[in-house]
């Protein structure tokens, strides 16, 4: 009972961050039509917001360090904490929770550049035109964040505070043994707000709704007179923003390094086709579908039955859904199938 | 020009003289040696495949790896099992993978668009998956799979063949694929291109290609007439399998080894991308592709500053200076951001690819000289078709 | 990444270039013509002119990519040293050393560099381009042992001799050994026997572990071998879990530890995937729980720096080997991070430690040979023992190619006083410990000429 209920929430966690990623690649898709391979690079660059606001943080005074004896060695301590004592050690150690902060205009500014320097140029190419020219993006903006941060993956703790784990498992009377990291609690209550935020959005403003008409019928709503352009750039630098602030929240799970965003990539393709192309609820639906999935696949106990099952349940499952559904779960008819 | 393009038997000397004269035009640009003109040309091959699925249909097929790998596989185990020949290997090879690309194409092309893509995307990964760690006992994991010299070679040892000490080396009835340093392999490979190319050419030409194409432009009116698309798209979709097959069973002919990464969705990624960067629908635009990818791979990532301080020494001290220090960035563990650029660059400026840049200079060139207008635009049309 | 010290080989590849080039214009006769000129010593690339190339094949792209510029920056200092350029660092404690600080048998040692991509395709297409086009003896480098083996198997079939950079995997100088391939670096059955005293003296003989296994041919092993370690000290083995590589998420294999009864992780992963393994299994509180009584602990068999970078805090205090640390307080370390420190600014790595020496035992085998011949240089490493190079007295043993010297066991330091000092020496374990017998991996080396 214990192994299963952890494992839903592995599920409903790897899920959260699956979701929030297709969430973005999806409202790209269904409104401007474009499939867009950088997405996960995007998703990375929101993670070195993280990196880089932690950097700024640190940035340091060189001390020479007296321990190494051999050579020249130096050691860094950061202004921060050289003015403000422990002040300064606190707001290090939030670095994580505030550059959401720093990567909220971040974002929204590289999602506006984007959509106005290059991805506009592309609505009326081909989707494979699309897929090479945003792979070299991908790559482009991969290799730039190698040139500055290396290859290695980076250490971007939580907060001390959420460090440890929540012992869910004796606050609900159950085993001692169920307890959950606080940070991938917050990761996940985290997704639930930011996916509830998109919808609200599309819902229940005029713009979203218009976005959403988008979707259904471009050509109509440009017709209407609508500056569809405008709310375009918008709509991508939102879907941007969405994949940067997955990226941000992810960095304490998982160390961000340059290639972050490849190892996503496929994923969260396979993610947005099963939930039905230009489908948000479907991404979403898949998302976490997927996530508690793979959870249970990975089982010692399913292990054993089928050995392997754990590195190709997510493409099994695709590969049913979308025999059995042809349009994923809540794809609409028409929508990329030329 | 164009009446020289429209005869076969024309191209294919054309095609045939520039493939087999590599060492020497490859020379100046620092590939002229075996391991990349014979990749030069398995590359082209696999790319020549993918393009009678993707640039014939308009099906975007997203593991296309997984026949090159299965090709591989089927290769050296026929080496491991059977004989040192290449011939039952290579046969093997494209059995084996039109096989498994008859599965996977039954079942994939029973949807389109992005859906198709993200089918068989799903078995590609679920391949290299499964190849690279439970199915260890066939294809040898991460490692790769390789000979040994405990290996039954069964055919071998019916006819008699003596094995002296180390390895046996692969060869076409006792011409070694590695003989003249390698040159052995790539001129075998460089024939089979050519067979493969006129196939390819054949088919581009045929009333079957001539269906396909119209698929790709409509297929809902296609089968609005009653036509009943699928035989079609499968038996493309099987051809190109068999294609991969043959570049994969090539490969391990040359060079044998079969490694799981040979089927990972960067490798599909890869074929795709040669085949759009060359000119997707074009005759020898895949190839080009081909032979830029595999160009930067292994030359350009080689490079480094001492190597660029070279190449612009008959400038002045400072502007040497200035484009060492520009092109550093782009070689050497930078070739990756270059090959980026490129395709940015590519898509953006040339949609047609590196064919339609081609096309646009001899356009230039004819202009120039006085042709009609009229004609060039005509001809780069049906070129693209 | 701007490397300051190309221009000083620039003039000499200048030479290298050319001579490529004009081998590969006259490629197809140019066997026959050398097969006629001396027919007992016939073997590829020899060197003609003054220079003799080698070839550095390390991952520039991918995960392993900064281990790959560590090793290389090893080899591009080994050259120097080589070339009597720099302080010759661990040329001058090497005993015994026939290096004259002049090249190789007097030919300046020129190189050229390759990217294996971490994939054996790419590793053995530019291993070939080194041995076809750029004329390179020897290939050297790499960061995993998938790479290692792909190569070492070419470099049989081309004649070229391959000194493995970091491989770990028992297989290497095991099932897959090669009479041409050579490697300095420790493997998995000396990491298990390493850790089995340091093991038991910490943590007792009543321990149950639960082993986390990267899911291809070196997590095998290694799980392989601990387990036989531990098993050996009468602890149970609870779980041997297969986990995908690059899965990037843990939890879904981290959570079941938890409910298991198992009071001690193993984790079998190396590079991004222990990294990751590691800070989510802290996340989960492993490092908190009491089980059975006793502090639930984890274990990582083999440490890197790099790893240890990636993983921060999380990695105090946690056991593990390396095959080398720069801490070291021999002569020979001594004056490599001395001299590695002096060029870089930061101390090497055990991969970057393995490569440099590699380098200068292969220099130091053609000296002894007399010659570049392969065949000759192979039967002067084999066998070949020396001292003053870090980790002891060390021997490469003739039957599987397999350096033995003293093994590290380390920890995660506890209160590092610089960014360099991540690893703690817990014991420096005498070879004598570690020691197997060569055959019961098996394997073939194969013939001397090929």
């Amino acid at each position: 009972m214990d192994a299963i209920l952890i494992q839903l929430l592995n599920g409903l966690d790897k899920g959260a961050a699956y979701s929030l990623i297709a969430l973005g690649l999806t409202l790209a898709f269904g409104t401007l039509g474009v499939v867009n391979f950088a997405h996960g690079a995007l998703f990375m660059l929101g993670a070195f917001c993280a990196v880089t606001f932690q950097k700024i943080l640190t940035i340091s005074k060189r001390v020479k360090d007296e321990s190494i004896t051999f050579f020249d060695a130096y050691k860094d301590q950061p202004y921060l904490e050289i003015w403000w004592g422990d002040t300064g050690a606190a707001i290090i150690d939030y670095a994580v929770p505030l550059s959401i902060l720093f990567a909220i205009p971040v974002m929204l500014l590289i999602g506006v550049a984007l959509e106005r320097g290059l991805i506009k140029h592309f609505y009326k190419r081909s989707h494979a035109e699309q897929i090479l020219v945003t792979f070299g993006l991908a790559i482009l903006i991969q290799e730039v964040v190698r040139h500055f941060f290396g290859a290695n993956p980076i250490p971007t703790p939580a907060p001390d505070v959420v460090s440890g784990s929540a012992a869910i498992g004796s606050f609900l009377g159950l085993s001692d043994n169920l307890v959950y990291p606080w940070w991938r609690l917050i990761y996940l209550f985290f997704s639930g707000v930011i996916i509830f935020a998109v919808f609200a959005f599309l819902k229940y403003t005029t713009f979203g709704m218009v976005v959403r008409a988008g979707m259904a019928d471009r050509e109509t709503v440009g017709l209407l007179g609508i500056n569809v352009q405008k709310r375009f750039t918008i709509v991508f630098a939102i879907a941007a923003l969405v994949a940067g602030l997955a990226g941000v929240m992810y960095a304490p799970i998982l160390p961000p390094d340059y290639h972050m965003g490849m190892d996503f990539l496929v994923l969260s393709f396979v993610v947005v086709v099963v939930g039905g192309m230009g489908s948000l609820e479907g991404a979403v639906a898949a998302g976490f579908l997927l996530g508690v999935l793979q959870s249970f696949a990975s089982m010692n106990e399913v292990k054993a039955i089928i050995p392997g099952i754990d590195q190709i349940i997510i493409y099994l499952v695709a590969v049913i859904i979308l025999l059995v559904r042809p349009r994923g779960l809540m794809g609409r008819e028409g929508v990329f199938e030329e | 020009m164009k009446g020289l393009m429209q005869n076969n038997l024309a191209m294919m000397v054309l095609f045939s003289i520039v493939v087999l004269s590599a060492p020497i035009w490859a020379n100046p640009i620092g590939a002229n040696y075996p391991d990349l003109l014979q990749k030069f040309a398995i590359f082209g091959i696999f790319a020549i495949g993918y393009n009678l699925l993707f640039g014939l249909t308009g099906y975007l097929s997203f593991g296309h790896a997984t026949f090159l790998g299965v090709g591989s596989y089927t290769a050296v185990w026929s080496f491991k099992l059977l004989s040192m020949n290449i011939i039952p290997a290579i046969l093997l090879a494209i059995i084996v993978s039109g096989i498994f690309a008859l599965i996977i194409g039954f079942l994939s092309l029973r949807r389109s668009g992005i859906y198709f893509s993200i089918l068989t995307l799903a078995f590609a990964q679920m391949a290299y998956s499964l190849a690279y760690s439970v199915l260890t006992p066939i294809t040898n994991g991460e490692t790769g799979l390789q000979l040994t010299q405990q290996d039954p070679r069964y055919l071998d040892v019916l006819a008699g063949v003596v094995v002296e000490d180390g390895l046996p080396s692969t060869n076409l009835f006792g011409m070694l694929m590695k003989a003249n340093g390698g040159y052995s392999g790539f001129y075998f490979a460089a024939l089979i291109l050519i067979l493969s190319f006129y196939i390819s050419l054949k088919i581009f030409r045929s009333p079957f290609g001539l269906k396909l194409k119209a698929i790709k432009s409509n297929q809902t009116r296609m089968k609005y007439t009653g036509f009943n698309t699928k035989p079609y798209l499968l038996t493309a979709f099987v051809i190109s399998g068999m294609y991969a097959g043959l570049a994969g069973g090539l490969l391990a002919s040359i060079d044998p080894l079969a490694g799981a990464e040979r089927m990972q969705w960067t490798a599909s990624g890869e074929v795709v991308l040669m085949t759009i960067l060359g000119g997707s629908g074009t005759l020898v635009g895949p190839l080009l592709g081909a032979g830029v990818i595999k160009y930067f791979e292994n030359i350009f990532s080689a490079l480094n500053q001492a190597e660029l301080i070279e190449v612009f020494s008959f400038m002045p001290e400072f502007l040497q200076n200035i484009l060492v220090f520009i092109c550093t960035p782009f070689v050497g563990e930078g070739w990756h951001l270059t090959l980026g650029a490129i395709f940015m660059l590519v898509v953006i400026f040339l949609p047609g690819g590196i064919i339609e840049g081609l096309q646009r200079v001899s356009g230039y060139i004819r202009r120039l000289v006085g042709f009609d207008k009229e004609q060039v635009n005509k001809e780069s049309k049906e070129e693209r078709a | 990444m701007v490397d300051k010290k190309t221009d000083l080989d620039s003039p000499s590849r200048r030479g290298v270039l050319k001579a490529g080039a004009a081998l590969a214009v006259a490629s197809p006769m140019f066997y026959l013509k050398d097969s006629w000129a001396a027919a007992d010593q016939v073997y590829r690339n020899a060197p003609k002119g003054a220079t003799v190339t080698l070839g550095f094949n390390v991952p520039q792209s991918g995960a392993y990519a900064d281990e790959g510029a560590d090793e290389l920056r090893a080899f591009k200092l080994a050259v120097k040293h080589l070339n009597g350029e720099g302080d010759g660092g661990m040329m001058k404690t090497m005993k015994p050393s026939m290096l004259k600080g002049n090249g190789i048998l007097g030919k300046k040692v020129v190189f050229t560099t390759g990217d294996t991509q971490t994939k054996s395709d790419a590793a053995r297409a530019s291993a070939k381009r080194m041995i076809e086009k750029d004329g390179a003896l020897m290939i050297s480098g790499g960061s995993s042992s998938g790479v290692a083996i792909a190569v070492q198997g070419l470099c049989q079939e081309m004649g070229t001799i391959f000194m493995a950079g970091l491989t770990h995997s028992n297989d290497t100088t095991g099932k897959d050994k090669r009479r041409y391939g050579f490697r300095h670096f420790f493997n998995a059955k000396m990491s298990g026997s390493a850790l089995g005293p340091v093991l038991k003296e910490e943590m007792g003989t009543e321990r149950v572990a639960y082993h986390l296994t990267a899911d291809y041919t070196w997590g095998w092993t290694q799980e392989e071998s601990i387990k036989e370690t531990t098993e050996g000290l009468g602890w149970q083995t609870k779980a041997a879990v297969k986990t995908p590589v690059g899965a990037g998420d843990f939890s879904q294999y981290i959570t079941p530890i938890l409910n298991s009864g198992a009071d001690t992780l193993i984790l079998n992963h190396y590079g991004k995937d222990m990294i990751n393994s590691l800070t989510q299994a802290v996340q989960f509180g492993l490092r908190d729980k009491e089980v059975n009584g006793k502090t639930f602990e984890i274990i990582v068999p083999l440490y890197s720096r790099l790893m240890a970078q990636g993983a921060g805090e999380n990695l105090k205090g946690i056991l593990g080997t390396t095959a080398w640390n720069w801490a070291l307080t021999d002569e020979g370390s001594q004056a490599f991070v001395k001299s590695f420190g002096a060029e870089y600014g930061n101390p090497p790595s055990q991969a970057a430690h393995t490569c440099y020496v590699q380098t200068l035992l292969y220099a130091n085998a053609c000296e002894m040979a007399g010659t570049f011949y392969p065949p000759e240089v192979i039967k002067q490493l084999e066998g070949f023992e020396f001292d003053g190079m870090g980790n002891g007295p060390t021997e490469y043993r003739a039957e599987d190619h397999q350096c033995f010297k003293d093994v590290l066991v380390v920890r995660g330091n506890q209160k590092p006083t610089s960014q360099f000092d991540l690893l703690e020496i817990v014991q420096q374990v005498p070879r004598s410990q570690v020691e197997y017998d060569a055959s019961i991996f098996g394997g073939d080396l194969g013939p001397y000429k090929v």
